[in-house]
């Protein structure tokens, strides 16, 4: 059962990632991403993490992918406006992306060799595991990424402002 | 296959959704009467004694009006929309405990579609989906007026669910679980979180009124500005499936805020009268649903006497008022804890 829902949940989220790349009208592209993390929440929820699919949700799915939405609706960007490439553009795109891919399988086939698993607790994404790892063990990571994010606010805001005085 | 478990959970289930979709059906009726009442008119009176038949006139009206959608919109996505906003509201109640649970035939089934230990974080996922709904209904139907509205929406519920969400951590520092069930049973005989957490509660319900798109935060279906808001080209039953999600929403609302600020299905002294486990379980449901009912009656109470708020004045209230006293409530909580020695 859980395997079928691992392969059905893998299938929806590479082909909504493809359909994100393939899509012409941008505002489906927002939408098959907003599908694609729903699949990856899944695959949270599979792997007992169920904590990190609710964040992920809310975070993603429900905050960063409605402002994109927002600004994709705001300029109106459709099939119409958006610039369509040319014919070469697109030969030598789909060959660069070729490339890439050679290199990341050939990258992952040679690491798949090497790394063994080490046994896992199942019960670590349960949020009070959770918790008490963030707060003891990764306390000091955890706070300066914290900071990082309220430096990136600020600067946000500032930048955003019209006129600094 | 077929557990009894399993039979009682698909029962439970239909009757949640059940429910839910009559009591919001009823919302529609009582909003008028309200309504009616506030304002020294009589209100629908005519169908059925008392106008008590009005919302099935209303739902068959809805039924029967031409489909319209129009021609240079996006077909799918203006059929999407409604469909989203519908059925994430009625998601939302699977996490939310009805009761203390039925002893049927020797085995305990608990009133609860499903208790997962991250429930409030479930809700707020839900919820945070839900406006694309409107976002989706309203740049679908290419008007200015929908896709003001749709932007409007989106804003609007982007601002308030921070101040909400910071508004729950203090709940769930005090009370230690994300689990809606074990917030419910952790305020038995009247020790109800709203005692504790007053200025949790107020930042609640006031976002409560901006995500469920109610007055005095309407600004997305603002008639005055926007004509009909992110639905003005929809018709039939797909204008009634947003109608609806609002009342359903209302509903969700009002469940939410007895559940974790005013004890749930806890009723004070009950148990020295009476002491069949089942009937002390079914007087519990019916006191949350008393509960909630008021609060549907206080969502109502309020639309009909305050008015709506100007755009910029909604954005201020939830940025520079509402996130700055709930981190206030957070820290607040913190040291009360710490004094009291709850941590150290």
């Amino acid at each position: 059962m859980t395997l079928y829902l691992f392969y059905f949940l893998s299938f929806l989220a590479i082909l909504c990632a493809l359909m994100v790349v393939v899509s012409k009208n941008p505002v489906h592209s927002v939408l098959y991403l907003i599908l694609t993390f729903f699949a990856i929440a899944g695959h949270y929820v599979l792997l007992n993490a169920q904590f990190l699919a609710a964040v992920h949700v809310i975070v993603y799915a429900g905050a960063i992918m409605v402002l994109f939405l927002y600004v994709i609706m705001m300029l109106n960007l459709n099939a119409e406006t958006e610039p369509q490439k040319g014919k070469w553009l697109r030969v030598a795109a789909t060959m660069a992306g070729g490339l890439l891919m050679v290199v990341l399988v050939g990258a992952l086939r040679s690491a798949a060799d090497t790394i063994s698993l080490p046994a896992q607790d199942s019960q670590i994404g349960m949020i009070k595991n959770l918790g008490r790892v963030l707060y003891k063990d990764f306390m000091l990571p955890f706070e300066i990424s914290s900071i990082l994010f309220l430096s990136a606010m600020v600067g946000a805001v500032m930048l955003g402002k019209k006129e600094i005085k | 296959m077929f557990t009894p478990a399993l039979i009682y959970s698909l029962i439970f289930i239909v009757i949640i959704f059940s429910i839910t979709l009559v009591i919001a059906m009823y919302s529609t009726y009582a909003e008028r009467k309200v309504a009616a009442f506030l304002q020294d008119r009589l209100g629908p009176n005519r169908a059925g004694p008392f106008g008590i038949l009005q919302p099935v006139a209303d739902g068959i009206k809805m039924f029967m009006k031409e489909e319209i959608i129009p021609d240079v919109s996006n077909k799918w996505l203006f059929i999407l929309g409604p469909s989203v906003s519908m059925a994430t509201c009625l998601m939302t109640s699977a996490v939310l405990p009805w009761g203390s649970g039925l002893t049927i035939g020797g085995t305990k089934y608990p009133m609860q579609v499903a208790d997962v230990n991250i429930g409030i974080l479930y809700v707020f996922g839900v919820v945070s989906i839900g406006v694309y709904g409107i976002m989706i209904g309203g740049w679908a139907s290419n008007n200015k007026y929908s896709l003001l509205g749709a932007l409007r929406a989106s804003s609007q519920m982007i601002s308030y669910e921070v101040a909400m969400g910071l508004s729950i951590i203090a709940l769930v520092m005090m009370t230690g679980t994300l689990s809606v069930r074990e917030i419910a049973e952790g305020q038995p005989g009247g020790h109800w979180n709203v005692l504790y957490q007053p200025l949790g509660f107020l930042i609640f319900i006031i976002c409560a009124f901006a995500e469920t798109n109610r007055a005095p935060f309407d600004l997305p279906e603002c008639e005055t500005e926007l004509v009909g808001g992110y639905h003005t080209e929809y018709s039939s039953m797909k204008l009634g499936f947003y109608l609806f999600a609002e009342y359903i929403n209302m509903f969700i609302s009002s469940a939410v805020i007895a559940t974790l600020y005013f004890g749930g299905y806890n009723m004070p002294f009950i148990s020295r009268f009476v002491t069949d486990p089942n009937t002390l379980s079914l007087l519990g449901t019916a006191f949350l649903f008393g509960k909630i009912f008021f609060f549907i009656f206080f969502f109502m109470w309020v639309r009909w006497t305050i008015p709506r708020f100007r755009y910029d004045q909604l954005m201020n209230l939830g940025w520079k008022g509402l996130i700055p006293l709930a981190i206030l409530n957070i820290f607040l909580t913190g040291l009360i804890m710490w004094a009291t020695g709850k941590i150290n």
